[in-house]
């Protein structure tokens, strides 16, 4: 019965994952797309845009050394520039790409449970199993956000992500289902690993977020110093200002998570080890994620720091979210030696 | 003082030296460095360096975590082992430099906060500041008017400022009325649970740190290894190791004692990949406390026994096989079951047994333990961590133990440079294979050897931390305070009244966000309703503005600064 439901969920997944890329194919589509229309747009309306993002950009500038009143005339103004140019916010293949992720994740999800009922336990106990109940919170996360703030454009990021993942695990990390060795029997397996991963696709989001900012922030440069303006599929994208105010929410959030992860951790380590905190590999790197994102946290507070800076903080976090899952977990060795490699 | 200068939302300067002023003075000097010191700054670029700090010790293996693993890297580098035992990259937690970060860092955050408490503690009492003059550069802003035929009686300006500091009031906020040439208005704050849970946070940080540092300065930690049957008492003396805190003194200890019973252990037969993986390690014990009762109890990983202010934790197991050693003429010389260490997974494990007297001459010997015996390669394994089918190997070397110096030497290793190995790899004898119940004789005449038996034992880590629950407090308001600052909206609200010309009452609505706040134009928005219910609910069964009379101010805005829905 074991081998018949895993092997069942093995097809599940791989039948998700062909839906993941065909939606990361509708929204690569949607993009160039994009690229198409503001091109096609008559110069009228993106020289309206333009003036109004200019005067964005400027705004944003002088926010720098003012007040607090500024700065929320600074995201009125954004508000406004936005809604001049949503009229290419959507189009049909965002669409079709929003219905199969949703397609994707509840084969993945069929999947999952179909690993966990094999297992008959929570199916995060290796690293093939972290990769895919990882990648369902990621997703899931994702369509929230994007249910709740018009987030549809980082579809591509988000599929392209889950698909590499899950690429990387299904070839790599794939192990047959095997209990749960005495050391991982808790309820805290539950708990702090499932906020581990609800963790990270908050930060997945907040990364995708912050890089998304980033490249406007680059084209608000440009129009600004009135460069030739590359990437032009931008345009239909919110400004830098709304991007980093979302990508802040969405990682502090994240961060709460984490926090939450790492105490429960350290809860868990004082009942299966004897010692809240030895500094083992895994600890010291979700210290690592949690104190670069604390900097972030800060960062944006701070003057000469908020913006691209932020931004940056942000990215490196999220390169040490992925780098303590996918090298950590695997190459180092410590006692959080559960890949099941 | 309250926010660092450098804080986005700061009115103040931020500190600079003046130009052209090259003394300063040193009480200059050390209030710049001050604020540099506790700026946001600062803050930052200590964070940072903390987490670039930490990363070596995930890199190189720590003595703390990982002894052996530091001997193994010594022993591969050794053109890099001292240089790197300089900058004490092996103890990086506890290295100089990694101090030296965090104490700053914390240097910082009381700096930082002990001006943020008192300017908070003042804000608390303040009332909420005076309304700007034009309201309409604020978020959210939007404008509602009372025509003045729906004004009866009384009902004027004043009257709709009273209504709106009831509906601010209502939804939490702090109020004050102001008044001036052409308007009066009220002016109302939310929110101070914001600042409220951040210094609680930063606080809970500091405390956190404090009670572990308290915890392990009086605590302890040991470990004991037990065998099937025998008995653990809690004293100094019985501790195989044992790690005194800093500020340990022997009295704590409670002398509680635990006999072992039994260790039920199972193991996996049925799921291929999986033979032989562990399920369950139950110890039995009888805890026996200073007051004399007795209790029959289980330790189990991950469920520790807490017991005489301690935590027993079940942190590892093997097996002992109980092997008799006779001289020449019979006697029995040494009885007893020796611990050995599992190799693997399979538990094929190494013993040492040392005789010192009674014999012709110093034995030692190196057993080797097979619970199921097999081979791999040509090479003696065990194949499965259970008793299926156990074998005991034997290399025997004789000589001197090297023991009778009083220099204590580990029980679990044999030093043989001053031995001769009499039997097993090397030498013509091979090893003895002994099953339960069988006795060789060693070579050379110099006895007999008996395998027994096996009993199990398991290695019991001991732990005491007076601030346990100190730590666990902390975290809960570390967490709440978290919460609290990162999801309470502070903002400001204000509603403002003109009587116009024409007898009308104009109302303006606006809000601001001190932080992030994504609410914020909603709840303008919803402040307006409330207003407008309250100012038609009590008055009369007419509402003072209907669809048409209400003007938003710009095109209403969206609930999300994003957007909208498709
Ligand atoms: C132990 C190191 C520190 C950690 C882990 C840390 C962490 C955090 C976190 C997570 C937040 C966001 C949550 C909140 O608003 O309460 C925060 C905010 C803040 N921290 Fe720290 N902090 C540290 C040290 C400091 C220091 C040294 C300062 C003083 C310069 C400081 C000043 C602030 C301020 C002013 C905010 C509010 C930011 C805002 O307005 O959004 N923190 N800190």
């Amino acid at each position: 019965m074991t081998a018949f439901l895993s092997q069942l969920s093995v097809i599940v997944l791989y039948a998700s994952l062909a839906v993941y890329a065909a939606a990361f194919i509708s929204f690569a589509m949607d993009v160039a797309g994009r690229a198409v229309k503001v091109r096609a747009a008559s110069d009228v309306t993106s020289a309206v845009a333009r003036r109004a993002e200019s005067a964005l950009a400027r705004e944003a500038g002088a926010a720098g050394q003012a007040g607090s009143g500024h700065l929320a005339t600074m995201t009125k103004t954004a508000n406004e520039v936005h809604e001049h140019i949503t009229d290419v916010n959507f189009s049909r293949s965002q669409t079709v790409g929003m219905a199969l992720t949703v397609v994707a994740l509840a084969f993945e999800l069929v999947a999952d449970v179909l690993r966990g009922i094999a297992a008959g336990r929570v199916p995060w106990s290796d690293m093939y199993e972290f990769s895919m109940t990882g990648t369902v919170l990621i997703t899931i996360v994702f369509l929230i956000m994007a249910k709740r703030y018009n987030l549809r454009f980082l579809g591509v990021f988000i599929t392209g992500l889950v698909l590499v993942l899950m690429g990387i695990s299904v070839t790599r990390y794939y192990v047959a289902v095997v209990p749960l060795p005495p050391a991982l029997q808790s309820y805290w397996l539950v708990i702090h690993v499932l906020v581990a991963m609800g963790a990270t696709g908050f930060f997945a989001l907040g990364f995708a977020l912050s890089v998304a900012q980033l490249m406007q922030a680059r084209r608000e440069t440009q129009i600004r110093e009135k460069m030739p303006v590359t990437l032009r599929f931008l345009e239909t994208l919110p400004g830098s200002n709304v991007l980093e105010n979302l990508a802040y929410r969405v990682n502090i959030t994240g961060f709460i998570l984490w926090t939450f992860t790492l105490i429960a951790g350290a809860i868990w380590a004082e009942k299966a080890w004897g010692n809240y905190w030895g500094w083992d590999t895994k600890e010291v790197w979700t210290f690592i994620i949690w104190v670069l994102y604390a900097g972030f946290i800060h960062a944006r507070a701070t003057r000469g720091w908020r913006g691209s800076r932020s931004a940056w903080l942000a990215i490196v976090g999220f390169g040490a979210v992925m780098f303590n899952f996918g090298i950590v977990n695997v190459f180092f060795h410590g006692l959080h030696s559960y890949s099941g490699l | 003082m309250s926010l660092p200068s450098d804080h986005i939302d700061s009115t103040r300067p931020a500190p600079r030296l003046p130009a052209g002023q090259v003394t300063l003075g040193f009480r200059g000097w050390v209030r710049w460095f001050w604020r540099q010191l506790t700026s946001m700054h600062t803050a930052i670029f200590l964070l940072l360096l903390l987490a670039v700090a930490a990363l070596p010790g995930s890199l190189i293996p720590q003595r703390e975590a990982d002894p052996n693993g530091v001997v193994q890297y010594q022993a591969a580098h050794p053109a890099l082992t001292p240089i790197l035992e300089k900058l004490q990259f092996f103890d990086v937690y506890t290295s100089v430099w990694f101090s030296a970060i965090y104490i700053l860092l914390f240097i910082s955050l009381i700096g930082c906060i002990i001006p943020r408490v008192k300017h908070h503690i003042d804000a608390l009492r303040a009332r909420p500041p005076r309304t700007p003059a034009r309201l309409d550069r604020m978020p959210g802003y939007r404008t509602e008017s009372i025509p003045a035929a729906s004004l009866r009686g009384s009902q004027g300006a004043g009257d709709a400022i009273e209504s709106a500091t009831e509906v601010l009031r209502h939804a939490g906020y702090r109020t004050q009325f102001y008044a001036d040439k052409h308007s009066i208005s009220v002016s109302g704050e939310r929110g101070y649970l914001r600042e409220t849970g951040n210094l609680v946070f930063h606080i809970a940080i500091m405390a956190v740190l404090v009670a572990v540092g308290v915890g392990g300065g009086y605590g302890y930690s040991g470990e004991k290894i037990v065998m099937q049957g025998q008995t653990f008492v809690n004293t100094l003396v019985s501790y195989d190791s044992f790690n005194p805190g800093r500020f340990f003194t022997g009295e704590r200890l409670s002398p509680y004692s635990l006999t072992l019973k039994d260790l039920a252990v199972r193991y996996e037969t049925k799921n291929k990949a999986a033979i032989g993986q562990p399920l369950d390690y139950t110890a039995y014990v009888t805890a026996r406390k200073p007051d004399g009762s007795q209790k029959a109890d289980t330790v189990k990983v991950n469920t520790p026994l807490y017991i005489g202010g301690t935590n027993v934790y079940l942190l590892g197991n093997g097996y002992a096989p109980v092997i008799t050693v006779r001289d020449p003429a019979g006697h029995v010389r040494y009885r007893q079951p020796v611990p050995f260490l599992p190799q693997d997974n399979n538990y094929t494990s190494i013993g040492v047994v040392k005789i010192a007297d009674g014999l012709p001459a110093q034995v030692g010997i190196i057993g080797s333990f097979y619970p199921t015996a097999g081979a791999s390669g040509g090479v003696p394994v065990s194949t499965f961590p259970g008793l299926r089918d156990p074998v005991l190997s034997l290399d025997v070397f004789k000589g001197d133990l090297g023991i009778n110096d009083g220099v204590p030497r580990s029980v679990y290793t044999l030093d043989t440079n001053a031995m001769t190995q009499v039997s097993g790899p090397g030498v013509q004898q091979p090893a003895e294979q002994l099953r339960v119940g069988q006795t060789v004789k060693l070579p050379d005449g110099l006895g007999s050897v008996t395998f027994d038996g096996v009993k199990r034992y398991v290695s019991f880590t001991i732990s005491h931390n007076p601030a346990q629950l100190w730590i666990f407090i902390c975290s809960v308001f570390l967490v709440g305070g978290l919460l609290t600052a990162l999801l309470v909206p502070r903002r400001r609200m204000w509603v403002k009244a003109r009587q116009q010309r024409d007898g009308s009452v104009l109302l303006e609505y606006a809000g601001l966000a001190r932080g992030d706040d994504p609410g914020l134009l909603a709840a303008v928005e919803s402040i307006t309703a409330a207003h407008r219910t309250a100012l038609s609910g009590p008055a009369g069964p007419e509402p003072p503005a209907g669809p048409g009379g209400t003007r938003p101010a710009q095109p209403a805005p969206a609930p999300e600064v994003v957007g909208e829905e498709s």
